[in-house]
């Protein structure tokens, strides 16, 4: 009999090409989703060795983050070209390299493009059960459809691009499990916010979180995408979600989805991967939906969570004496005294938006506060940007364009925008974001800027009060 | 890459925990396509804080840093690898690493060693006014006091740096089995 494994464990094995001696694994990589920031330099590797990329068939390159989110085309059709030389000669690089080694490759103005995060589950180039890479800590985000799915630096995608294969070592398994039913106005950021909030940045470090319990899935699958998307905010590399029908329905008829009788093939397979009822994994956390409200983030790093009804965090309240040292100084960079309600702190920007919340669903929970309401006098800054070409015409087909426009919002072509400040989308120094995107970091959307990681209900709050907000409020009161 | 056996000098005594790797290397220095010159751009925020270890003259140079917990967390950019070894440091002490960025750390001949934070504690008090070794044949940090600490490190890891050795080159001799396991998986998930 074989001992009960869990889905890590059976994605694992099935990838082993070789294990050597010391437990280092040869692992296969089905997936390798190719973007023009950490790529420039493998392809360089390659040709200064005179190597090939061994399967361009299971790899597929799209720019997005340092592309502008401004028109990509004037009146006639013809390309803009972009301001910035130095983005521009890496968008050339990536434009180049794709076909010279044989790579399919969306370019910036094909209704196809948007964030690799977002494009690979909606192409359906993300499957279940698949090892997915990319030069991109937020690869994780596509666990939430059962892949194998973790960020790589550049030598790492080097190597992929040569041998298909990667040396690893089998992560430890950690299980969070969320219980229950969210109470009203609590959303997918506010659970992987409450969970990193509860394990700490460095929690995940060495494991392989695997999302389990009542919560995950009731969830959608955009919504599972914003919680896998985080884990490595966590510490994880990778956020695996079981697939379900859920997946399965998601997955049907994509254009790179197998179809006919190779679906039901892989259908057949990927029912099997769930983990087993006996397995064990080597750590278990657990939370209750219940005390999960809609939170967001009050320092500089994503651990840094409270609930909207907080207030900002004392250092001195906190037991170890380096996280005081850390609190005092991100109190400082942020701008915040402790004890101040967080309802009570004005934004100037906001960043509806990034591989963690630029879905459909997202867009729609935005415009469902945005609706009929106006972006306040003290906000500079609204930005709308839908995660790709295909996300942005179906919101515009239901008109949601129309409600952010008239609201005051900017509505945007896709890219990462104001997530990471490598495109001309910033937060000006010393100003307040109440930001969709992950990443609280000192400086992320711009030297000097401060973030707030909220849902994109809550950025939509934030825009049209001016501060940041419990979107309960605005939702009015449960029916 | 270059074989390392040892690292010896002046240690930038940093010490700050969750450094994450846009305060190693911010965003803005990414839109490169190559792998050298992003030291100018390494640690800039910390560079604009008075009293920093790394505009300290004292410390020029120094060829190897030491932090606190959960080093090079955040993104994956291997720039800051990149970065660390343009501004000439070879070796990391901190009491743990992001995966990625040990990964990263050690594919460009980086020594990541990780010692628990008493140790960190006892060097960056050392690492003030003195030079501190890190040696990967006896794996350990050594003083001009007479402190040992021994640190462990993945074999495999370890024998690539001390020999400097390719690991696409070693990859690409399992060409073989690489092959023999696509043919299998060709047959059994054609779909893929």
């Amino acid at each position: 009999m074989t001992q009960p494994r869990t889905l890590y464990d059976k994605i694992w094995d099935a990838h082993v090409v070789e294990k050597r001696d010391d437990g280092t694994c040869l692992i296969y990589i089905d997936r390798h989703l190719v973007h023009e920031v950490t790529s420039p330099q493998a392809f360089e590797g390659l040709r200064a060795a005179g190597r090939k990329v061994r399967r361009p068939d299971l790899t597929l390159a799209v720019p997005d983050h340092n592309l502008p989110t401004t028109a990509r085309l004037d009146a006639a059709g013809h390309r803009l070209p972009i301001a910035d030389p130095e983005s521009a000669q890496q968008l050339a690089a990536l434009e180049a390299n794709a076909p010279a080694f044989g790579i399919r490759y969306i370019d910036a103005v094909a209704p196809e493009q948007g964030i690799v995060h977002v494009v690979g589950p909606e192409q359906g180039f993300t499957l279940p059960g698949t090892t997915l890479v990319c030069g991109d800590s937020h690869t994780a985000a596509h666990g939430a459809l059962g892949a194998l799915a973790f960020g790589i630096g550049t030598s790492e995608v080097e190597h992929v691009l040569a041998t298909q294969t990667l040396l690893l070592k089998q992560s430890k398994t950690m299980e969070v499990r969320v219980d229950g039913t969210l109470g009203f106005g609590v959303g997918p950021k506010d659970v992987i916010l409450a969970i990193i909030g509860k394990i700490g940045a460095a929690g995940g470090t060495g494991y392989v979180i695997e999302y389990t319990g009542s919560v995950i899935r009731d969830m959608s699958i955009e919504g599972r995408l914003t919680v896998s998307n985080m884990a490595i905010e966590g510490g994880a590399r990778s956020g695996l979600i079981a697939p379900d029908e859920k997946t399965f329905a998601y997955l049907n008829g994509r254009p790179m989805a197998p179809s006919g009788e190779a679906w039901e093939k892989a259908l057949a397979w990927w029912k099997t991967l769930p983990t087993d009822a006996q397995a064990v994994y080597d750590r278990v956390v657990t939370l209750d939906a219940t005390d999960i409200s809609p939170s967001l983030t009050w320092g500089t790093s994503p651990e840094d969570v409270v609930p909207i009804t907080g207030v900002v965090p004392d250092p001195e309240s906190f037991a170890d004496p380096s996280k005081q040292a850390a609190a005092r100084k991100s109190l400082d960079y942020m701008g915040l005294t402790p004890g101040t309600r967080m309802q009570d702190v004005e934004v100037q920007n906001i960043f509806i938006g990034s591989c963690t919340n630029s879905r459909i669903e997202d867009l729609r929970q935005a415009a469902a506060i945005a609706r009929g309401r106006h972006v306040a006098g003290n906000v500079r800054q609204a930005l709308v940007v839908p995660g790709s070409g295909l996300v942005k015409r179906q919101a515009e087909a239901e008109g949601l364009d129309r409600i952010f426009i008239e609201a005051g919002f900017e509505w945007r072509e896709p890219g990462c925008s104001m997530c990471l400040a490598m495109n001309p989308d910033k937060v000006p120094a010393g100003e307040r974001c109440a930001s969709t995107s992950n990443r609280n970091f000192v400086g992320r959307q711009g030297p000097g800027a401060r973030t707030h990681l909220v849902s994109p209900a809550m950025a939509a709050a934030a825009a049209v009060t001016g501060r940041l907000t419990d979107v309960r409020d605005l939702l009015g009161e449960a029916a | 890459m270059t074989p390392v056996t040892s690292v010896e000098g002046k240690a930038y005594p940093f010490g700050r925990k969750n450094v994450d790797t846009d305060v190693i290397i911010p965003a803005h220095y990414l839109k490169t396509i190559t792998r050298a010159g992003l030291g100018r751009g390494a640690f800039e925020t910390v560079r604009a804080e008075p009293g920093n270890v790394f505009e300290d003259p004292a410390y020029a140079g120094a060829p190897i840093l030491i932090a606190g917990d959960n080093f090079g967390c955040g993104s994956s950019r291997e720039h800051a690898a990149w970065a660390l070894g343009d501004m000439g440091v070879k070796a990391v002490i901190a009491p743990s690493y992001s995966d990625i960025f040990s990964g990263n750390a050690f594919k460009n001949g980086i020594v990541a060693v990780v010692l628990p934070q008493e140790a960190i504690d006892r060097l960056l008090e050392v690492a003030k006014d003195n030079p501190i070794t890190v040696d990967l044949e006896s794996m350990s940090v050594t003083t001009p006091f007479q402190d040992r600490f021994s640190f462990e490190m993945d074999p495999f890891r370890r024998d690539c740096l001390i020999n400097g050795l390719d690991e696409i080159g070693l990859t690409m001799a399992r060409e073989e089995k690489i092959g023999a396991y696509e043919a299998v998986m060709a047959a059994e998930r054609a779909w893929l």
